[in-house]
């Protein structure tokens, strides 16, 4: 047990000194700029859309070269320049002493009042969380190289072993409630034992979770059953990216008829536009969207109460997608899009309970599955 | 007339004549009217149409009466060469009369420390209309036609029934005349009904007026014998109203104190107005704090603040009826105006009546006067050479006498002069205000934030030069949405009536003040925390009527007036800009200074370095980009590091110390006005010495007193003022000296005078200054 704990942190120390040098260098430029009578200036690749590149080939977005400069003599940036500063500071600490914080915690550590004045450094987390996704992509280090986690969100419960800082965790006894998915899996503290699963079934939210865990589906049908309370965390895809490429699952999702389940299948797949940095680590791009689908209205013969009419915003959103490069050239999207449009309704997994509150996990899951009638 | 007849007859026109000429009586033959025909005196005129000279009413009467004897005062002293100490008294002697009167007997009394006036002159001054030193001549002075004074005191006889009272005295040396004298109406002749001499000058009696009064008198202050010398004195009894507001005696005072930066003028208001309270009057507006604590500002107002004894309270429409402080205008500058010559008239401002008059006149007074001479002798502007070329254009010879001159020729003659392109008249016979004096008298009497003034040079309509002057004064504790204040000067004389029939009304609603960054609805004045002042010097300004109160629309004189206030505008218009600049650059130095702190702060504990250094290096960095924040204000928005005091000619600035911010919410936060006030403090610091006074704005702080700001908010305040605790735990340096750079005194201030006003940046916001009234 000792042994398994020491390898990790073994290996921590090694990426710890590489990350802590790139802090280090950001603040030498800023210094010797500084010092040099130069206006020390960050350049900060950006996560925009414009600097988002599709690559066609990876089947993933990728983030482009661009950067903004963040000076810190301009009003609209001197404030972040300072808050990337800090927060620069506050890793620094966290690597040193070998600790790791949740985002909430660093955004505690770096708040203070500025000195002689009643100004906070940071007001609200919404402000924090930002600069350390710039931190990171400044620096090249993944959240976790800079010793930070969020909170735990997404489940899991199926037919695997794993290992989670050296405990070992059964996923077929996990209850009711499922082991909670942390938000760093990296090899270093996750790794997989055991594993008869032959498939992962990711679904949108806890409650859809709860009837398949209820039902025993992951049992029938062995498989991994997943939720990432709506769009799935960073843990969460990481988790199923390893999954898919370590173990060669093929995962299966299970999202609500609407935009925004699109947009989770899309973020899944390809990566999303403020994390295209990541994509890599977390695109899966053969994940498959097996439902709801638009066709299952008139297929599985659903009743009217099913229904939630398309609000303008859900149809401009589901015109955005459909406008995707991803989606765009694929004509299985466009037409589960325009099928969404001409029905003007939205359905969601829950919905399938109006056919029987077991239908979604013994008939339509498992026949969908089998006649791998599912959109990729 | 039946209604039969009407319907037989509906041509109403047809059938009335007919009717009234039955009934009407026989009518006047030559004869009978001649009879009635007779000379009408000029001073019955006036008694009968009082109107004309502004007598309309009883309030209007007082102010007229004190208005006519001030002016004379002013004029008198002026060439005598004196600077002016005016005493103006208002008694009410009916004290009892209930309040609902419409109106009361006052007797005014106006002393002057002029030349006084020598014995025989007295009853033909006082005592006739239309006679005067001023009317003849062609020279800037206040009184032109020598109607007023006699005026007043006609009035006075009127009302009361009782003389004027005179006390002159010529010489310092020998006893003062005291005469009384009635005007006959009839005659236009003075009678006189007392005279004798006496020792009494100025007369004691009023040291013993009121608490105020004996006050000053033991400081020496009052009707002092060792400043009134000489002097005159007149009292007139007569009916008429105290009542503050607009139109009022407080008004005209105060304007003409503004007008007139040389004189000093003590007024002793009567211990009743009226209860009818209008207008909160004036350049000064009393906030309903400043009232609560006008009591306090009594204590600590010091020789700046015009209200010795007992500073004047701030006008409360409801509560004044008892006026019991006595108002000084002090003195703001020590140098008299120019003194200003007679001129001829210009050619072209004549008229062919005059000329012919004129050529008349000159035929009597030398006789076989030539043309020719007469031309250069009589005109300005007209040399030999160009009498000669009129000579000639008109067919007649350099021998010509003025006697062999007839009708058609003197017509040509004019219409030669209307052609003629001479060079306009004088200007020395103007004596403008000047710049400084503007600034100054508008410092005294508006408490304003920017001040700036212009003076143009003159100009002529109708072959008189004139002048036209302007100031204005912008923010500080001027209200903000109202339409702006225009007040309006002749020949230093305030306008305080017919606004909107003045040139200069018109004037300031055409000129395009949304150029300046200011709001004005369509012809209208603009909006705004404004007083706008303007000012014409002439030889003869072209009143609109004789109770002089606009000043008639010419062309000339609008463009000029239009020309004057665009100077100022654009004074005003790049000090707003300026200041809007300024306060940006200030946010953002605050910005940066507030955050390179922890920035150094962060970066030493990441690689080590140096915190303070490098806290200095950026504090450098963060300077150099907000430089522009440093920099002192000057009127043209040109950077100006170490001004030369030509370059503030025409504005005064008045810093304000940042920490009076009221309890709005200031737009950067908070910590700005730390820094602010730390550096407004120690500024005005060094100038006020007492810290308690530093927050009051320079230009006060001889008058300051703890602000009342403070005491109502005492959370807030010591928050700001609070110095900045160190931003580094290695101390940040000290700021170094530039950064509060001052400007210095300007060599015009006169002794004991306040100092230049000055501004630093301020942190946006005006901020209302609280300041004991200066009236």
């Amino acid at each position: 047990m000792a042994k398994a704990k020491d390898k990790p942190s073994a290996k921590l120390k090694e990426r710890d000194k590489r990350t802590l040098s790139k802090i280090v260098e950001l603040a030498d430029d800023v210094s010797k700029k500084t010092l040099g009578g130069k206006e020390p200036v960050f350049h900060i690749p950006t996560r925009t859309k414009s600097n988002t590149l599709w690559n066609k080939k990876r089947g993933i977005l990728e983030m482009g070269d661009g950067k903004a400069d963040r000076p810190l003599f301009d009003l609209k940036t001197a404030k972040q320049f300072m808050q990337t500063m800090l927060h620069g500071s506050t890793i620094k600490d966290l690597i040193d002493s070998g600790k790791t914080s949740s985002l909430r915690g660093v955004f505690y550590k770096a708040k203070h009042t500025v000195a002689g004045t009643k100004e906070n450094t940071f007001d609200t987390q919404e402000e924090s969380d930002p600069i350390l996704e710039d931190l990171e992509v400044t620096l090249g280090a993944l959240r976790e190289e800079l010793h930070i986690f969020a909170e735990n969100r997404g489940t899991l419960v199926g037919n695997i072993t794993l290992v989670d800082r050296g405990d070992e965790i059964d996923g077929r006894r996990m209850g009711s409630g499922g082991w909670g998915i942390p938000s760093i899996v990296e090899p270093d503290v996750i790794q997989f034992k055991k594993c008869e699963a032959k498939f992962v079934l990711h679904v949108e939210k806890g409650t859809v979770w709860n009837r398949f865990n209820e039902d025993r589906f992951w049992e029938e049908n062995n498989c991994i059953l997943t939720h990432g309370a709506g769009q799935p965390p960073r843990g969460c895809r990481r988790l199923l990216q390893r999954l898919n490429q370590e173990l060669k699952l093929p995962i299966v999702c299970v999202l609500d008829c609407d935009p925004w389940g699109h947009y989770i299948y899309s973020v899944i797949k390809q990566g999303s536009i403020s994390l295209a940095f990541e994509s890599s680590r977390l695109a899966i791009p053969d994940a498959k969207f097996l439902g709801i689908r638009a066709k299952d209205y008139e297929e599985c013969d659903l009743g009217e109460a099913v229904k939630i009419d398309l609000t303008e915003n859900d149809v401009k959103r589901a015109k955005e997608i459909a406008a995707y490069p991803w989606f765009e050239g694929h004509k299985g999207w466009q037409k589960e899009i325009q099928g969404l449009l001409n029905n003007g309704f939205k359905m969601e997994v829950e919905a399938m309970i109006n056919k029987g509150i077991s239908y979604v996990t013994e008939e339509y899951v498992p026949e969908r599955l089998k006649a791998k009638d599912w959109l990729d | 007339m039946s209604d039969s007849a009407l319907l037989e007859d509906p041509s109403t026109g047809a059938t009335k004549p007919k009717t009234m000429k039955s009934k009407q009586a026989p009518r006047a033959t030559a004869e009978s009217m001649a009879a009635k025909q007779r000379d009408i005196s000029v001073s019955e005129f006036f008694a009968k149409n009082r109107h004309l000279l502004g007598f309309d009413n009883p309030r209007k009467a007082l102010l007229t009466t004190v208005k006519e004897a001030v002016d004379n005062s002013l004029d008198a002293c002026e060439e005598a060469g004196i600077l002016p100490d005016i005493t103006v008294i208002i008694e009410d002697l009916q004290p009892d009369r209930p309040a609902s009167a419409k109106s009361g007997r006052y007797r005014v009394t106006v002393v002057d420390n002029g030349p006084g006036i020598v014995r025989k002159q007295v009853e033909n001054i006082f005592g006739r209309l239309l006679y005067g030193s001023k009317f003849h001549r062609l020279k800037m002075s206040r009184g032109q036609q020598g109607i007023g004074i006699s005026a007043a005191g006609m009035y006075g006889l009127i009302t009361t029934g009782k003389p004027m009272v005179i006390h002159t005295k010529p010489s310092a040396k020998s006893p003062a005349h005291h005469i009384e004298l009635a005007m006959n109406t009839k005659t236009n002749r003075a009678e006189v009904t007392e005279d004798s001499e006496t020792k009494d000058f100025p007369p004691a009696r009023f040291g013993q007026l009121t608490s105020g009064t004996r006050e000053l008198v033991d400081k020496g202050e009052f009707l002092s014998p060792a400043t009134y010398t000489t002097g005159t004195s007149v009292s007139i009894e007569l009916d008429g109203r105290y009542q503050k507001g607009r139109g009022s005696v407080d008004e005209f005072l105060e304007l003409t104190a503004i007008a007139n930066p040389h004189a000093r003028f003590t007024f002793v208001p009567p211990s009743k107005a009226s209860d009818e309270e209008e207008d909160v009057p004036l350049l000064r507006r009393g906030k309903k704090a400043e009232e609560k604590n006008a009591p306090a500002d009594a204590v600590g107002s010091e020789k700046d603040s015009p209200g010795e004894g007992q500073p004047p309270k701030p006008i409360e429409p409801q509560v004044t009826t008892e006026t019991g402080g006595v108002m000084v205008f002090p003195r703001a500058v020590e140098e008299l105006p120019a003194e200003t010559k007679e001129i001829q008239p210009h050619p072209r401002g004549i008229e062919l009546g005059i000329l012919l008059q004129m050529l008349k006149e000159a035929e009597i007074e030398k006789p076989g006067y030539t043309l020719y001479n007469f031309l250069q002798d009589k005109f300005s502007r007209v040399s030999a050479g160009s009498a000669s070329a009129f000579c000639e254009k008109i067919g007649v010879t350099s021998r010509t006498k003025v006697a062999d001159v007839d009708h058609d020729t003197a017509e040509k003659l004019f219409r030669e002069f209307q052609d003629s392109k001479l060079p306009p008249p004088p200007t020395d016979c103007l004596a403008p205000i000047g710049v400084q004096q503007l600034l100054k008298g508008m410092f005294k009497g508006v408490r304003a934030e920017f001040y700036a003034a212009s003076s143009r040079e003159a100009a002529v309509y109708r072959g008189r030069p004139f002048l036209i002057e302007a100031a204005i004064a912008f923010g500080g504790e001027l209200s903000a949405d109202e339409p702006c204040r225009v007040i309006r000067f002749a020949n230093r004389v305030p306008l305080l009536f017919q606004q909107s029939a003045c040139s200069s009304f018109k004037a300031v609603i055409e000129t395009n003040w949304r150029n300046y960054d200011l709001q004005q609805p369509r012809g209208a004045v603009p909006v705004g925390a404004l007083v706008i002042m303007i000012h014409m010097a002439s030889v003869w300004v072209p009143f609109t009527s004789e109770s002089k109160e606009a000043i008639a629309d010419y062309d000339e004189i609008r463009k000029e007036m239009k020309l004057a206030l665009m100077e100022c505008g654009r004074k005003l218009g790049s000090y707003l800009n300026k200041r809007l600049k300024m306060r940006r650059e200030s946010e953002r130095r605050d910005i940066f200074e507030r955050y390179i702190g922890e920035i150094a702060n962060a970066c030493n504990a990441i690689n080590g370095v140096d915190a303070k250094k490098l806290y200095e290096a950026m504090l450098v960095q963060a300077r150099k980009r907000t430089a522009i924040a440093d920099l002192q204000l000057d009127d043209e928005g040109k950077k100006v590091k170490e001004p030369d005091p030509a370059d503030q000619e025409g504005v005064i600035i008045v810093e304000q110390a940042a920490n009076l911010a009221p309890a709005e919410p200031a737009p950067v936060a908070s910590p700005a006005k730390a820094t602010k006030a730390e550096k407004a403090a120690s500024d005005l610091g060094k100038r006020a010495k007492k810290k308690g006074e530093a927050e009051q704005p320079t230009l006060i702080a001889a008058a300051a007193k703890p602000s009342r700001k403070v005491e109502a908010k005492p959370s807030k305040k010591s928050a700001k003022t609070e110095p900045p605790p160190a931003r580094l735990p290695s101390q940040p340096p000290s700021r170094p000296p530039s950064q509060a750079p001052s400007r210095p005194t300007p060599p015009a201030a006169a002794p004991g005078k306040k100092p230049k006003p000055k501004m630093r940046l301020e942190n946006g916001k005006l901020v209302p200054v609280d300041e004991p009234g200066l009236f």
